[in-house]
């Protein structure tokens, strides 16, 4: 065969391939949203769930998932940009750096499943947290420390040298150009990762099953007093997200509508990731225009 | 007037940047050991959890890694509990490996045209897609290889649908937009001169993609298949959902079977934390976690291979 024909033959499979790929990526996020969107109402979005009759929604369920992504993005940020500054702006390249960089690319590579065993062992049953928001954020802050620091990592990487030395050469320590200078600058990129790995935390199920629990005890929105049981702030409280709703009610649920109800969930996910991503976007580039006014 | 020593005091002492500055070296440096210290109590409880079930309860760590029942509350006609975990073993290496070999063509196909052919295309249809893809959680993945891929295994192969064959299906969705974007990242990264003077030696565009292009990029590409083998093999509601969970010996693909991750996931509640069974499930987990550090070991293997050529 002439290299012609050949080559003709080649990149036509690749269409095809490519096709293919398009149409079953498509056909997955087409599936999603058709079957989901018309369970969706405003009712599903905030009635409390049922566990044998139909007609339940996944008000609770959906409030605890935000809750538990903003406790554990509260206690993970912090460490993962100081971890972050330190090992771009000051660890030397020597047998110590090394090694937590590989300590890092472990943790993140771990499967999230055995995250979550940690965390029930550790938290759960060691330090008698049982099975609570405390626990589950515990452990979604472990899932998400190494992401979240790389990515803010990476964000510092992207400022320019030269704004260090500016800084230097004016006097300021290092410590004072990086709070000044860099994370000002860095602050866009930076909110865009936070966001990426919101997403990823937001549909995270298997660290939370033996974490936070399988439970979604049903809450008084008048009770805002963090230390009552049925109060919406407990962070004692089991707490089922929409995520571990979803696998929970597929695999042991006995409500009549399970289908439609994991359909709604599914749906309601995949739009909150969409928000995220478009959210990341917009706000990262509005940011940046801002603060570097340009 | 000021003593030499009240002047050499007033010197010698840090200002408020210079303590600020070590303040701040010193958070940052405790923020890093932290997780350093994350990492090890993980693998350290894991381990020593895992370890029990040989140590303390006398299995045989050949016999848990070779023999094909699992039925850890169950004592066999020796009086040795039954705790093998080679139909779990098998599970989880046969789903990885089908779920990479099917998804590594389209994968890389997919990646060849997003780069290579078809950039315009690529980059506004394709990129969206792919990087939203890797964002769908997996209990999502799980949920629709529940309503669609089991049901249709059913009613081609018959049997319950619920097997090896509806996990690697779910699975191979999954790691295929992890898989294509983290070949894309390979190829990006092939010089542009590369293909410049293939293409000027008079080859065509697919002996510049075949003999070049691919060649160059093949660490880059093993590395995203590694990856995402990683995550078919750790990956465990999703899979959970659709393989049936019976921790037997799979006789064919559409038999229900069990993997590492499955038998965990709805194991762990239901033994009493110290007994036998819920030692051998932590002897699971740290399986499990070994793999993962081998997998880490072999991307970093490519990766150094890849540096030295």
């Amino acid at each position: 065969m002439n290299p012609k024909t050949q080559n003709k033959i080649a990149i036509g499979t690749l269409y095809g391939v490519a096709g293919l790929v398009v149409l079953i990526l498509l056909a997955l996020l087409g599936y999603i949203l058709v079957s989901g969107l018309p369970q969706l109402s405003w009712h599903f979005l905030t009635a409390p769930a049922k566990a044998f009759l139909k007609g339940g929604g996944v008000g609770v369920q959906l409030y605890n998932s935000f809750y538990l992504l903003i406790l554990a993005m509260l206690i993970s940020f912090p460490i993962a940009l100081g971890a972050a500054i330190y090992l771009y702006e000051y660890a030397r390249d020597n047998w110590v750096t090394t090694t937590i960089r590989t300590a890092i690319e472990i943790l993140s590579s771990l499967p999230s499943v055995v995250v979550g065993l940690f965390g029930f062992l550790f938290f759960v049953v060691k330090l008698r947290l049982g099975f609570s928001i405390l626990s589950g954020a515990f452990a979604l802050t472990f899932f998400n420390l190494p992401l979240l620091t790389r990515s803010i990592e990476d964000s510092l990487r992207t400022i320019d040298l030269s704004q260090r030395e500016g800084g230097l050469a004016l006097g300021l320590s290092r410590w004072e150009t990086i709070t000044r200078v860099i994370l000002p600058a860095a602050v866009p990129s930076i909110l865009t990762g936070v966001i990426l790995s919101a997403g990823r935390v937001f549909g995270e199920a298997a660290a939370l099953i033996y974490t936070a629990g399988q439970s979604a005890p049903a809450l008084d929105f008048t009770d805002w007093n963090p230390f009552n049981i049925s109060s919406p702030l407990n962070p004692m409280r089991p707490a089922e997200t929409l995520a571990v709703h979803i696998w929970k009610i597929n695999s042991e649920g006995i409500m009549p509508d399970a289908k439609a109800i994991s359909s709604g969930s599914s749906a309601v996910l995949v739009l909150a990731i969409l928000i995220f991503n478009f959210a990341a976007r917009y706000l990262g580039k509005r940011l940046y225009k801002r603060l570097t006014s340009a | 007037m000021k003593t030499t020593q009240q002047l050499e005091k007033q010197l010698k002492r840090h200002s408020k940047a210079a303590k600020l500055e070590i303040w701040g070296k010193v958070v940052s440096f405790s923020a890093l050991l932290l997780i350093v210290a994350v990492v090890v109590g993980i693998i350290g409880f894991v381990a020593s959890k895992g370890i029990a079930t040989f140590t303390s309860n006398h299995v045989n760590l050949w016999d848990f890694l070779t023999e094909k029942k699992w039925n850890p509350g169950i004592t066999d006609a020796n009086g040795k509990p039954e705790v093998g975990a080679l139909p779990m073993i098998v599970g989880s290496f046969l789903i990885t490996i089908l779920s990479a070999i099917v998804a590594t063509p389209f994968a890389i196909g997919t990646a060849v045209f997003m780069n290579e052919i078809s950039p315009n295309k690529g980059a506004k249809i394709l990129q969206p897609v792919t990087e939203l893809l890797v964002g769908i959680p997996s209990v999502v993945y799980g949920f629709i290889g529940l309503s669609v891929v089991v049901p249709a295994t059913r009613a081609i192969f018959g049997g319950s649908g619920f097997g090896i064959l509806s996990g690697t299906c779910v699975l191979f969705v999954m790691i295929l937009p992890t898989v294509t974007s983290m070949s894309v990242d390979a190829l990006r990264a092939v010089p542009r001169y590369y293909r410049e003077a293939s293409l000027a030696l008079g080859a065509t565009q697919w002996q510049t993609i075949y003999k070049v292009v691919l060649r160059a990029a093949t660490p880059g590409l093993m590395t995203a298949v590694v990856f995402g083998m990683a995550r078919a093999f750790g990956e465990a509601l999703a899979v959970q959902m659709v393989i049936g969970n019976a921790a037997l010996m799979p006789g064919s693909l559409v038999d229900p079977a069990a993997t590492l991750t499955s038998v965990l996931t709805t194991g762990i509640g239901n033994t009493v934390m110290g007994s036998l069974q819920n030692n051998a499930l932590w002897s699971l987990a740290l399986v499990l976690l070994l793999m993962s550090l081998v997998f880490n070991l072999i991307i970093r293997l490519i990766g150094r291979k890849g540096r030295l050529q």
